[in-house]
Parts: structure tokens; sequence; C-alpha cells
């Protein structure tokens, strides 16, 4: 058979990644959106709590993050919204891209459109909540990668199964968000520890739980991808 | 009761269920055998339970639910474990079989949970005060089922059944891997907070009770997935053979 | 001996959606390098068939072999040899005409991606609108950015579901010559559609389907 030059997996992922962020920037309006969609959530969360500047800084690693799951439903659901048009997704596997590139393309796609979403966010949440950004920096953004990735991997298989259901907006948080309740607390808790004292020195173990939900994630999403992608 | 009815009751329970998987011309009469002697069992659990049982001695006679309350969960996960196991199977090998099991599994699965969730409040309100606590067993439980109330929404909502069995299967597995990281993390977080958590130790003829109540849900638990997966798979049929075979074959016009 | 498997071989296939038969115990053989007219109703299973062929779907029971490689076992190395022109364009609806010719380009491993997308647009008459987003465009253009996507991945199986659909006259004429091309480069096709005479005088083979069995026409 006469077979073109194969285009390696990671290539093909890179290539699904530079496409999604390709579509991104060409809709920046729906990009704009959905930061401000984050934006407005956060605000909302001061508004209900009311001006207890101290109760919001206790609480704002809290609202960081489910600002960050409610768009994160948003992100997800667009991503597979553009490939359920013309059956574009069904396009690329016939191209033929493995479904796994098109996973983890995917998945660091929304994960770095999460992760810049989640750098908007902590200016403001400084100014919102007065927080302090400056103890731990580095722990931070790597909690705030992590957090990113860890949301991205179970949630691109979800939206991917939940593009095709009936009611799918629903679906998908429906689905996913039980799942990431141990996301929520370790990258919730990681997230404290690196805004506030920790005593215990507990933010090394938040930090193993958060690496330890992703790898799981992007491997069982990996593995289970293509009989999610292609019929069979 | 004698410490070892509880095991002497599994041995024969599980009997039965073996035979029922094993021998298929049992399977008309196993599951009507299993229905009374966990009847009876169920008959024995009340009696023991409520009267031959010394109260708990932090709890008193609210103590007494939890006969009840922790094989429910106990048999939720089991449930659960089937319907991953199901999962499973059918992404290795397509199967109609393996898809109405994981149904059933769930479904079935949902109901222990929910019952045994929700006594689990009627046991926390005059043992903490409050209807909902932020024990951790209680809360990956609650988790656990909005993990497969999820799952059900999903199946019920998704048309083609082929597609329905394979992103159902994936879900499944999604939703499974999570309940032990679900686990750890509550009660990780709960440790950081110092709380407390429930009873810990458990006085002889306390825990011989309460394992008598899960061989006792034990049956109940396999009867209702067999019946519910005979269900499932009287909808499959009659969609799932092939048409007949009416047009000559081989013919190619041209 | 045979000396070349033939190009699409069915074997007693049947393809259920839900409780609906789309194609019941069809059996099938196209020798390679013939073309082969697919007609039928609306809802014949015409579009399930060509479906299956491109691998895009599997048959519930039975077996398609293309090349002599069955189609759910081989199916990756199968997709670089057979392209399919759907109703669905398979475009991203957002990217413009070049840069979705050009992401197919770079799936492919094409070499001078630029140089071969701006030819193909050339070709299909789309040069003027290479940079408006496919959102923008007509049926017919999005047909034709269809006809550039299969001409790149110069597919050894070209199956082709309703090509003359949302064309105009010139459309029409300029999708026979592309068939004859294809065919003189010693293509396979598989042509399915409505305008019978049309497409019997570009194929040598004719199958005809009837709520998803063979008929005699």
């Amino acid at each position: 058979m006469s077979v073109g030059p194969r285009v390696p997996l990671l290539k093909a992922a890179w290539l699904v990644l530079l496409k999604d962020w390709q579509i991104e920037w060409r809709t920046r309006a729906r990009l704009t959106a959905l930061i401000f969609f984050a934006l407005s959530t956060l605000l909302l969360f001061s508004f209900a709590m009311g001006p207890d500047t101290d109760a919001l800084r206790r609480h704002a690693p809290g609202y960081l993050w489910l600002a960050l799951f409610f768009a994160s439903v948003l992100s997800l659901g667009e991503s597979f919204r553009i490939e359920s048009e013309n059956q574009a997704l069904l396009g690329l596997i016939l191209n033929p891209v493995e479904p796994r590139a098109i996973f983890l393309g995917k998945v660091f796609g929304n994960a770095s459109l999460l992760f810049g979403l989640s750098l908007l966010l902590l200016p403001v949440a400084v100014a919102l909540y007065d927080i302090e950004l400056s103890k731990a920096p580095g722990s931070l953004l790597l909690v705030l990668l992590l957090g990113s990735i860890g949301i991205s991997a179970p949630g691109i298989v979800y939206s991917a199964i939940s593009a095709n259901a009936r009611a799918r907006d629903v679906m998908l948080p429906l689905l996913l968000f039980p799942v990431l309740v141990p996301l929520l607390l370790a990258s919730v808790n990681a997230t404290r520890f690196c805004l506030g004292p920790d005593a215990q020195n507990q933010l090394p173990s938040w930090l193993k739980l958060l690496t330890a939900f992703d790898l799981i994630y992007l491997s069982v999403g990996f593995l289970l991808f293509p009989k999610v992608a292609e019929e069979d | 009761m004698p410490s070892w009815a509880p095991l002497a009751a599994l041995v024969v329970v599980v009997g039965l269920i073996v035979l029922h998987l094993a021998v298929r011309s049992t399977r008309t009469w196993v599951w009507k055998v299993l229905t009374g002697l966990g009847s009876l069992m169920l008959v024995a659990l009340v009696y023991f339970g409520l009267f031959w049982a010394p109260p708990e001695a932090f709890m008193s006679d609210v103590g007494r639910i939890i006969y009840v309350h922790v094989p429910f969960v106990w048999m939720c996960m089991l449930a659960f474990t089937v319907n991953v196991g199901a999962a499973l199977a059918y992404l290795f090998k397509k199967s109609w079989r393996t898809d109405a099991l994981a149904e059933s599994s769930a479904e079935v699965g949902v109901f222990f949970g929910a019952t045994g969730v929700l006594m689990g409040s009627i046991w926390a309100r005059p043992t903490w005060g409050v209807w909902w606590d932020w024990d951790p067993r209680l809360i990956s439980t609650t988790v656990m089922l909005l993990v497969y109330v999820g799952y059900l929404a999903f199946r019920s909502f998704t048309e083609d059944p082929e597609r329905r069995a394979a992103w159902s299967a994936a879900a499944a597995i999604l939703g499974y891997v999570s309940l032990p990281i679900t686990w750890f993390s509550v009660q990780w977080w709960n440790s950081l907070h110092q709380r407390q958590s429930g009873s810990g130790t458990m006085d002889k003829p306390i825990r011989v009770v309460y394992f008598w109540g899960a061989v006792s849900f034990l049956t109940f638990l396999f009867v209702f997935i067999v019946k519910r997966y005979e269900i499932a798979r009287a909808r499959q049929t009659g969609a799932l053979e092939l048409p007949p075979l009416e047009a000559p074959k081989g013919q190619v016009t041209t | 001996m045979q000396s070349q498997p033939p190009a699409i071989e069915i074997d007693d296939i049947s393809k259920r959606f839900g409780s609906r038969w789309a194609v019941s115990r069809l059996s099938f053989t196209l020798p390679a390098g013939r073309s082969l007219l697919l007609t039928g109703h609306n809802g014949s299973g015409k579009t399930t068939l060509l479906r299956m062929i491109a691998t895009a779907t599997f048959p519930t029971a039975g077996k398609i072999s293309i090349f002599g490689h069955e189609t759910r076992e081989k199916r990756e190395l199968l997709r670089h040899d057979v392209a399919l022109l759907s109703h669905a364009s398979y475009l991203y609806e957002d990217l413009t005409a070049a840069q979705n010719l050009t992401l197919l380009a770079r799936f492919l491993g094409v070499d001078d991606s630029k140089k071969q997308v701006a030819e193909l647009l050339e070709r299909i008459g789309l040069t003027e609108r290479a940079d408006s987003p496919v959102r923008q465009f007509s049926a017919g253009m999005r047909k034709r950015l269809s006809i550039a996507r299969l001409l790149m991945k110069a597919p050894k199986l070209a199956l082709f579901d309703e090509p003359f659909g949302e064309l105009d006259p010139a459309g029409i004429l300029q999708m026979e010559n592309l068939l004859k091309e294809l065919q003189g480069k010693g293509v396979t096709i598989v042509l399915a559609t409505h305008l019978i005479e049309q497409g019997q005088s570009l194929t040598q083979e004719r199958l005809h389907l009837d709520q998803g069995r063979k008929e005699t026409p």
C-alpha cells in the first residue's frame, strides 16, 4: 500500500493543539466572553459574601477554583462543539489523525486556555479579595497548571461523549463535577497554602495528589479516547 | 447468634449465586430460593439487630441503624464494582450482555447507595444533632452517588444503543477511577480540619449482626441485579436479530 | 492466483441504527480500477454503505475488505488510501479556506504544503476567497473545498456521495472531468447519485439499493 510520510503521535497532537489555538484566536470574541464570564463569577462571589474582607481572603482559593470550574464547562463544551459542526472530528479521524493524538492535543489545548484564564483571574482576585501572591509564586503557578490539566483530562473525554447526547449542556457538568471533587479539594487547599501560612508544610502532599490525579486521568483518558471518538 | 452464622450464610448465598451463574438451567429457580432465604435472613436481622444485640456504647439504640445503613453502602459499592467490570468487559469485547449488566448494576447500586445515604442522614440527626455532617464517609458516598446518577442520566439521554454502550462504558471507568481518589482526598482534607469521624471499635456481637445484615442484603442485591438485567435484555431483544436473508445473494447488476 | 485483491469486497454486511436496519445482508465485490455507480432512493442505505467503506463506521454484522484489508482491523492503514466526499464537509467553520487545507496538508505530512494549497485553491477557483472563513461560504463553495481536500489526499479509492448536488452546471461539468481524471490515474471510484444517466456514463458497474438491500434496478 502506498503510505505517505506518517505524522508521529506527538507531532499530530501538537498540530491538533495548534489548530485549537488557531480557532480560539479566530473566534476571540467568544474567548473574551469566556474571560468576562469567569471575572464576573469572581465578582459575584464577593457580592454574595458581603464586604467581610477576612472571610473573602480566607475563601479566595475556593472562589478562584469555582470560577475556573464554571468557565471550564464552557470551554470544554466549545472544544467539541467546533468538532461536531460539519462532523469535523470524523474528518480529522479519517484524515487520518490518531484519536489519541486528538485527545492529547485537546487536553493540553484546553489546559493552556484555562491556565491562561487563571493567570488573568489572579490580579482580579487580588483586587477583590485582598490576597497576597508573593508568598510562593512558583508553587502557585504550578498548582494552577496542574489544576488546569486535571480539569481538562477527564473533561475532554466527558465533553466528547456528551457532545452527542441530548441536553448536552447539562450533561457535561453532571458527569464531570463529581469526578473533579478530589481535584477541587487538592487545588483549593494547595492554593490556600500558597497564599497563606502553611504551618504543617502540607503543600507538598496536595501537590502530590494533584500530580497523581493528572497522571491517572491522562493515562485513563489516553486509553479510553479511541473507543469514545470512533465508532467500533 | 453464634459468630460463625454470618460466614455460613455467606457460603450458602455465594454457593447459590455461583450455581445461578454457572448452570443455565438453574436460573429459573435459584433467584426464588435466594429471595426466600434473604427474606428469612431479614426477619432474623430485625430480631438480632433490635433485640439481641446490646446497644452501642456511644449511640445507644439509634446506632442500630448501622445494621442496615452500612451493608447498604457496601452493596452499593459492590454493585458499582460489577458495573465497572461489565464496562471493561464491554470495551474489550462488544457484547449486549455486558452492556445490560452495566446498566442494571448501576441502577441497583444507586438504589442501595441512595437509601444508604438517606439512612446515614437519619442517623446523623440524633447522633450529631444535624441532618448533614461533614463526615468523610458520608461525603465520599454522596459524591460516588452523584457520579452514578450522572452515568444513568447520560445513558437515558443518548439514543444510539451502540454508541451509548461504548460511551457509557468509558464514563463508568472514569467514574470508578475517581472513587478511591475521592475517598483519600476527603479523608486527608478531613484530618486537616481535625474533625471527629464516627465510631471506630465495635463489640463482637454488634459485628456479627452487622455481617449478618450484609449477607442478607447481598441476596437482594443479586436478585435485583438479575431481574433488572433480564428487563434490560428483554428490551434489547427484537432489536438485535439480523434481518432475514431475503434478497438473492451474489448477483451483480451491471 | 489473483494478482490484485478487489478494491471492495463486501461479505454479507448488515448495519443497524437503533432498531432500524440501514443495510441488510449485502454482498458485493468491486474489482480494483473499476468504477461503481451506487443508486437508490433517499434512505436506501447509500450513505451508510459509503461511510462503512470509508471506515467512518463499521458493519453490525459481516465484513468489508478494501484492497484485501478488513476495515475494522486495518482502519489506520486504509484511511491513508480511502477518501470520502460526503454531505458533511468536515470543514472547520471558523478557519479560512486556506487554513482548512493547510491543516489537512500538515496532518498528511505534505512537504511543500504552502505551494500545494495555493495550487489546489487555484484549481477549484477559490484563490480570491482563500482568506475568508468557511462560515461565509455557500454550499457550492464548500463542496469545492471538499473536493480540494479529496485531491490533496490523493486516494486509491475515492467515494462520492451525491457529488453533483449543490453544484451549478459549470461545477457539474468540472466534477465529471474530475471523475474522469481520477479514473485515468487508476483510482477506483464509487459514485452515489440520483442522476443515473450521468452516473452510468462515468462508471462500469452498478449497485442499486432498496431499503438497505441489493435490488435489480
